[in-house]
C-alpha cells in the first residue's frame, strides 16, 4: 500500500488587494482591529481583558501533536479585501474575483446561482462578505449575519451571550481568539421558530501568514430548531497557518441545534510542510429543559487538528451528541473528540467517533464524559472505532470518564481494525473496482456518522473521504 | 473456455506451480485433488489474480465472447466481471458492510460490464432472497455484515450465494467442503448442482472424495509438486480415496 497523494483542489490563491494590519500582536493592534470594525467600547474592553489574560498563559502541549513553536508576533491578525472596506450593498456587487473564488469552491453567492434551501454566510480571511437569502430569514424573524454586523444591529444579544459558553479564560487559544477575533457568523432563532432554511458559513483563508480567528455565536430560543453547516478551505502554502476559532452554541428550553462541519483545510504536503493548524474551541450549552445540541463533524483537512466540540448539559432532560469522522493521511495529526458534561437530571449523551489513519499520520480520539453529582439518571453511550490503512499509521483512544452520581449509566465501546490486502482482494474478486471497494468500506465504517449529516452535505462528505482514501490504496 | 499452459507461479521466493496444464470446456466440472502443499490453492488464487502470487511463465487463456483473452493481464475485478469466480477457502470478514449492499454492488458492477440493466433495490432483494433459498441461508443474513460472526458453514454457504447471484461462467471452489458437517456439505453441493448448466464450468479444489459424491465431476486431476500428475474420470477420485496419494506421488517422482 502506498501513501495518499495530496491532491488538494481548493489550494488556489485569490489575488485581491488587501487591507492588512501590521504583523504582530499588542494592545495597539487590538485597538486597530476594534477601530476597523467600529466596535463599541465594551467590546474593545472585552478584547483587551482577554489579551491581558492571554499574556499570562502558556501555550498548552498536552495534545498528541508535534509542531514547531508558533511565533505569535510573526502573524497578521487582520486581513480583508479592500473592495469590502465599504461594505457592498448586496452580494451581487462584490468584487468579481471574490465571487469567482466562492464559485470555484462550489459556493455560488450571486442572486441567480445561489443554492436554494441553504442560507450562506461567506467569510474571507477576516471579514464576512455577506449572507444569502436574507429576505426569507427576516420574514421568519431569524437573525443570520456576520458577528461584526450583529455587534452593531443586535448589541444586546451579542453582549448577553458572548463568552457565556466559552469564557475568555477557558484556554490559551480561546483567550487569543477573544482578543483578536475577526469575523464569523451570528445567528438567533426566535422562540418557537423552525428555521426555514439550513444556515451555513463557509470559511476561506486566503492571505499569507495570516491567522484566522473566527467567532461564531448561535442562539436557539425556546422551542426553536436550526440546522447549521460549516465548511472550510485554504490555499496550498508552504508555511503553516493558524486557525483558532471559537464557536458558542446556546439552546434554551425545548430548542434544538444541529451543527455540522466538513473541515477540509489544506493539510500540508506529503512531508508535512505547510498546512493549517486547526486549534478550535467549540462548545454548546443546553441551558434549557429538553434542549438538544448535536455536533457532527467530518475532519479531513489541516496539518494538525485539535478540537473537542462539547456539550454542557445543564437543563433537565437535555441531550448532547457528537458524531465524528476524522481522516488523517501523510503526516497529518489529529487529536479530536468531545466533552459531555452532565449537570442536569436525566441528561443523555451519545458519542460516535470514527477515525481513519493512513500514511504516517496519527489520529487520536480524546473524550471526557463527566457526570456531576446533580445529574441523577444521566446516561452516556460512547463508541470509538479506529481504522488503520497500511502499517505506518497510528491510532489512539483516550476516553476519560468521571462519574459523581451513582444513578448514572455510562457505556464505552472501542475497536481498532485494519483495511487488509485480503479484504481488498476479496471485494475486488467479486467485480468491484478499487473505487467501489473503498467506497463500500468507508461507507460501511462511517455510516453511523454520515447519516447524521443533511443530505447534500453528506454526499459532499462521502466524496471527500473517498477521494482522499482512493489514492492511499492499491 | 479456460486453457492453462505450462503455468509457473511463485509466492515470494517459493515456486509453487511448476508447469501446470489444464483445459476446461463449457458445461464441464473438473476436480483437482492433491496432498497439502501441492499447489491447489495457489492455482485458484493465480486464476483469480491475487497480487501476492507472481506468474513467472506460461499462459492462461479465458474465452470471452468467443475470443480467447489473456486472463493474466486482467485485474482481479475485471476477471470477475468477465465471469471468473473464486469461492474462498477462508472467506474474509468485512465489518460494517452489509451482505446485501455488497451483493448488490457486485451484481450491478458485473451487469454494467456485461451491458445488462442494473437492478433496483427492491427487485434485487427479491432476486437475492430466491438465491439465498438455494443454499438454505436465512434472509436475515442479508442484513448482517459480510461474513462477520458467521460460522464456518455459514461462510461457505455465503460464498455459494455470491456465486448464485453473480452466475459466473467459471466458478473455482477452493476447498468449499473443508470444515463442513455432512448436512451443510449436502446443502452446499445441492446449491452448486442447481447452478450447473451447459454454458458454465466448475473447478472443484478438494482434499477429499467426499464432496465428489455430491458434485459429480467429469474430470479428476491429481496435483502434486506443482504439476498435474494424472487425470482421469471420477473413478480416479475413488482410487485416491482407497490408496491415498502416496502411490501416485512416488510414481511421479
Amino acid at each position: 500500500m502506498t501513501d495518499l497523494k495530496t491532491e488538494y483542489k481548493h489550494g488556489f490563491v485569490t489575488s485581491v488587494e488587501t487591507e492588512t494590519i501590521r504583523k504582530g500582536l499588542d494592545e495597539e493592534v487590538i485597538r486597530l482591529i476594534s477601530a476597523k470594525k467600529n466596535e463599541p467600547e465594551w467590546l474593545l474592553e472585552y478584547r483587551l481583558k482577554a489579551y491581558r489574560h492571554w499574556l499570562t498563559l502558556e501555550e498548552p502541549h498536552w495534545a498528541k501533536a508535534d509542531y514547531a513553536p508558533i511565533d505569535y508576533n510573526a502573524l497578521y491578525y487582520y486581513s480583508a479585501p479592500k473592495s469590502v472596506e465599504e461594505k457592498p450593498k448586496s452580494l451581487d456587487d462584490l468584487d468579481p474575483e471574490l465571487l469567482a473564488t466562492f464559485e470555484r469552491l462550489g459556493i455560488p453567492l450571486s442572486e441567480q446561482k445561489r443554492i436554494s434551501g441553504v442560507a450562506i454566510d461567506a467569510v474571507f480571511d477576516s471579514v464576512s462578505l455577506g449572507t444569502t437569502h436574507k429576505d426569507v430569514l427576516e420574514k421568519a424573524g431569524v437573525i443570520f449575519c456576520s458577528i461584526s454586523e450583529a455587534v452593531k444591529t443586535h448589541p444586546e444579544l451579542v453582549r448577553k451571550y458572548l463568552g457565556t459558553v466559552v469564557p475568555h479564560t477557558d484556554n490559551f487559544f480561546a483567550a487569543l481568539n477573544a482578543a483578536v477575533f475577526s469575523d464569523g457568523s451570528f445567528c438567533y432563532i426566535p422562540r418557537g421558530v423552525t428555521c426555514p432554511l439550513d444556515l451555513s458559513t463557509y470559511f476561506r483563508i486566503n492571505a499569507k501568514e495570516t491567522g484566522q480567528f473566527e467567532r461564531t455565536l448561535l442562539i436557539a430560543d425556546q422551542g426553536s430548531f436550526v440546522n447549521y453547516l460549516e465548511g472550510c478551505t485554504a490555499p496550498q502554502r508552504d508555511e503553516n497557518q493558524l486557525h483558532a476559532a471559537v464557536v458558542e452554541l446556546v439552546a434554551l428550553d425545548d430548542a434544538e441545534i444541529r451543527y455540522s462541519t466538513v473541515q477540509n483545510w489544506y493539510t500540508g504536503d506529503r512531508e508535512g510542510r505547510g498546512g493549517i493548524y486547526n486549534f478550535v474551541t467549540k462548545r454548546g450549552k443546553c441551558v434549557g429543559r429538553n434542549s438538544k445540541i448535536s455536533w457532527t463533524q467530518v475532519e479531513a483537512g489541516s496539518s494538525i487538528t485539535w478540537k473537542y466540540p462539547s456539550c454542557i448539559l445543564q437543563g433537565e432532560n437535555s441531550v448532547g451528541a457528537f458524531y465524528s469522522v476524522a481522516l488523517t493521511h501523510d503526516r497529518m495529526q489529529a487529536d479530536t473528540g468531545t466533552k459531555m458534561i452532565h449537570i442536569g437530571k436525566n441528561t443523555r449523551s451519545t458519542i460516535v467517533s470514527k477515525g481513519i489513519s493512513t500514511g504516517k499520520s496519527v489520529n487520536s480520539y480524546r473524550g471526557l464524559v463527566k457526570i456531576m453529582p446533580t445529574a441523577s439518571g444521566a446516561r452516556n453511550f460512547s463508541q470509538c472505532d479506529s481504522m488503520l490503512v497500511g502499517d505506518r499509521a497510528g491510532a489512539n483512544t483516550f476516553p476519560y470518564i468521571e462519574v459523581k452520581n451513582d444513578s448514572a449509566v455510562v457505556e464505552h465501546e472501542a475497536s481498532t481494525s485494519r483495511i487488509s490486502e485480503d479484504q481488498l482482494f476479496y471485494l475486488q474478486s467479486r467485480g468491484l473496482s478499487q473505487e467501489e471497494t473503498i467506497s463500500l468500506l468507508v461507507n460501511g465504517f462511517c455510516k453511523d456518522v454520515f447519516k447524521q449529516l443533511p443530505l447534500e452535505f453528506s454526499v459532499e462528505a462521502v466524496k471527500l473521504i473517498e477521494m482522499k482514501l482512493e489514492n492511499s490504496i492499491g | 473456455m479456460l486453457k492453462v499452459k505450462n503455468l509457473h507461479a511463485r509466492i515470494g521466493d517459493k515456486e509453487v506451480l511448476k508447469g501446470l496444464n489444464l483445459e476446461i470446456k463449457p458445461g464441464e466440472v473438473h476436480a483437482i485433488m492433491g496432498p497439502n502443499g501441492s499447489g491447489k490453492s495457489t492455482l485458484s488464487k493465480v486464476l483469480a489474480g491475487h497480487p501476492d502470487y507472481e506468474v513467472t511463465s506460461g499462459s492462461v487463456d479465458f474465452e470471452v465472447d468467443f475470443q480467447d483473452r489473456d486472463l493474466l493481464t486482467m485485474a482481479p475485478d475485471e476477471r470477475a466481471r468477465q465471469g471468473v469466480f473464486l469461492a474462498f477457502q477462508y472467506p474474509i470478514e468485512v465489518p460494517g458492510v452489509s451482505n446485501i449492499t455488497f451483493l448488490r454492488a457486485a451484481f450491478n458492477s458485473v451487469c454494467r460490464a456485461q451491458g445488462v440493466k442494473e437492478m433496483g433495490e427492491e427487485d434485487f432483494r427479491k432476486f437475492v432472497e430466491q438465491k439465498a433459498a438455494l443454499v438454505d441461508l436465512n434472509p436475515s443474513f442479508l442484513e448482517r455484515a459480510v461474513n462477520e460472526g458467521f460460522s464456518g458453514g455459514e461462510k461457505k454457504r455465503n460464498e455459494i450465494l455470491q456465486m448464485a447471484v453473480l452466475s459466473p461462467r467459471l466458478a473455482i471452489l477452493d476447498e468449499t467442503d473443508s470444515g463442513l458437517d455432512i448436512d451443510s456439505l449436502k446443502v452446499v453441493a445441492q446449491g452448486v448442482n442447481k447452478l450447473r448448466n451447459k454454458n458454465n464450468a466448475i473447478l472443484l479444489i478438494t482434499h477429499y472424495q467426499r464432496l465428489l459424491d455430491y458434485i459429480v465431476p467429469d474430470h479428476v486431476h491429481v496435483l502434486a509438486g506443482g504439476r498435474i500428475l494424472q487425470s482421469g474420470d471420477k473413478t480416479l477420485a475413488q482410487k485416491l480415496e482407497q490408496h491415498g496419494y502416496d502411490w501416485l506421488v512416488k510414481a511421479g517422482v
